[in-house]
């Protein structure tokens, strides 16, 4: 949309324009190139040290491991969630539905503390979870809820029912309907949420800090590693595992990106 | 679809067993672990120096962060939407950068960047402490919500387009009048929306700040690193939970706002 004639922006548009890049560059930009050059002090073998340290490698490993185990454990139960608030009733649905979002909005350390008030050492219950990978595991998937649910819950409002209910009447089964009808147009949308769900899970802080226990090569996941980096004054080895975590967030929304638009390409060419 | 009786009770019970079970029940099990001693345990807990002073930051962090998303993000916004200018979609792509940036990874970058020996270092010699100051936390929180106010204006400003604010400049308003009598009230509910996630984020943003406060209870510690101090270093379960209690009945305020501006939002 070209700017009009006579709607002159407070400010005149190239200052806007400069206030906004400057703002963030910053905010933003400046501290990422910092992290990225400080990463790289030693050069790239400097950069390659510090990432395959054993430490490094294995808290690593444990964030992507844990991280690919939550994105599933959210494809199958966010779809499910998803699928119960929109195609059955039950009194209380819409409290359910709200709850969804308390995720999101609940602090994650209180995230952290919540889930130790009953899976952690004084459990009422008797599950002790703290300090292994299932507490990280349960952490995370409580702070991934939302994304597949939310993701998947618009798409199956609008899906139409009457290519279901004519494979029905064809004599598909309840499964072979859901397998052949619907999870195809799902799809993308649990692909989606489940991506959004993996780049939150290998950055997550607050919510694994307690219940994680911060175990080397155990259950100390990449974040905890850079913080201990910091706190032993090694910033290169914070840094450059923070640019793996960066460059492992990046390319899966890059992906998801990439896989967007196909998907709607694809879509428009079938119209 | 059409699911026979028992598969789809059996969907159900599924679907709400695991929202107890992740959800329900651990939320209800620190409500009743911070209310057995009684009210005023809780009242008594909350009420220490060191956590008046916990919330004092907190609101002050809040109070500094959300004028200044205000003006950027709707700054921002505008720019995106009416201006057409090079590199516009980078610029895109930075605004959402936030939302893929590790919280502790916010706060590296920004000790390589603040820091002693980092890039902007200097500003300490001039007396403008960064990092394990306030600043550092204020920046810390802007970094991680800089995206809110900006992504919930730019749809309202797509949507009201363009022509009231080109009738009103016809009519012989300025460049300010237009935009505080028919562009600022036009967004006002994407605004308010924009605001509320971004004070939400700040009263709860918890790996960034511990990266760049010193923690000294009482001085630097907002009331996530509360929580955590409370918890870790005093051994304090009970404190720890009353505090994060707190937190979550400001979360609990923050997600029905959400969900009346929703339904406001939809239908203005």
């Amino acid at each position: 949309m070209p700017p009009a004639r006579g709607t002159r922006a407070p400010g005149g548009r190239s200052l806007q324009v400069g206030l906004v890049v400057t703002w963030l560059s910053v905010i933003v930009l400046l501290p990422l190139a910092a992290l990225t050059a400080k990463s790289f002090a030693g050069g790239v073998s400097g950069f390659w040290d510090a990432v395959t340290a054993p430490t490094a490698l294995a808290a690593l490993r444990v964030t992507i491991l844990v991280s690919v185990a939550v994105a599933l454990l959210n494809a199958v139960m966010g779809t499910l969630i998803a699928w119960v608030l929109v195609r059955d009733d039950f009194p209380g649905k819409k409290v359910v539905n709200v709850l969804i979002d308390l995720p999101f909005a609940l602090p994650t350390i209180v995230a952290s503390i919540v889930l130790l008030s009953l899976y952690g050492p004084d459990s009422p219950v008797g599950i002790h979870i703290n300090a292994t990978r299932w507490g990280l595991v349960v952490a995370l998937a409580f702070v991934t809820l939302p994304f597949v649910v939310r993701s998947v819950q618009p798409v199956l409002l609008e899906a139409d029912r009457e290519v279901e209910q004519a494979a029905a009447s064809l004599g598909a089964s309840g499964p072979t309907t859901f397998r052949r009808i619907v999870l195809p147009t799902l799809a993308p949308a649990i692909i989606s949420g489940t991506g959004l769900a993996f780049a939150r899970a290998i950055g997550e802080y607050g919510s694994v800090v307690l219940i994680g226990g911060n175990i080397p090569r155990e259950t100390q996941v990449a974040s905890q590693y850079i913080q201990q980096a910091i706190e032993i004054d090694q910033p290169v080895n914070a840094a450059a595992v923070s640019v793996t975590l960066l460059a492992i967030a990046f390319v899966t929304l890059f992906v998801l990106r990439v896989a967007a638009g196909r998907g709607r390409r694809r879509e428009e060419e079938v119209r | 679809m059409t699911t026979s009786t028992t598969s789809r009770l059996t969907l159900r019970t599924l679907a709400l067993a695991y929202l107890v079970a992740l959800l329900a029940v651990p939320v209800l099990m620190i409500l009743w672990r911070t209310f057995e001693p009684g009210f005023g345990a809780f009242w008594e807990s909350i009420r220490t120096p060191a956590a008046i002073s916990a919330m004092n930051l907190t609101l002050l962090i809040v109070a500094i962060v959300v004028p200044l998303n205000v003006v950027f993000g709707v700054t921002t916004a505008l720019a995106l939407v009416r201006g057409s200018f090079r590199g516009k979609g980078f610029i895109e792509a930075v605004v959402d950068l936030p939302f893929a940036v590790s919280p502790v990874v916010v706060g590296v970058s920004l000790i390589m960047l603040w820091g002693v020996g980092g890039w902007f270092g200097g500003v300490e010699h001039l007396g403008f402490r960064v990092i394990f100051g306030l600043p550092g936390m204020v920046i810390a929180t802007i970094f991680v919500t800089l995206p809110f106010v900006v992504r919930e204006v730019e749809p309202v400003l797509v949507e009201i387009g363009t022509e009231q604010e080109q009738a009103a400049a016809t009519l012989g308003a300025s460049g300010w009048q237009t935009f505080w009598r028919i562009t600022l009230p036009a967004m006002r509910w994407g605004l308010t929306y924009g605001v509320v996630l971004t004070i939400a984020r700040s009263l709860g943003e918890f790996g960034a700040v511990t990266m760049v406060s010193s923690n000294f209870p009482g001085i630097s510690q907002t009331l996530t690193l509360l929580v955590n101090s409370r918890y870790i270093d005093d051994q304090n379960t009970y404190g720890a939970y009353a505090a994060a209690t707190l937190l979550m009945g400001l979360a609990v305020v923050t997600l029905l706002l959400m969900t009346l501006l929703d339904r406001k939002r939809s239908t203005t």
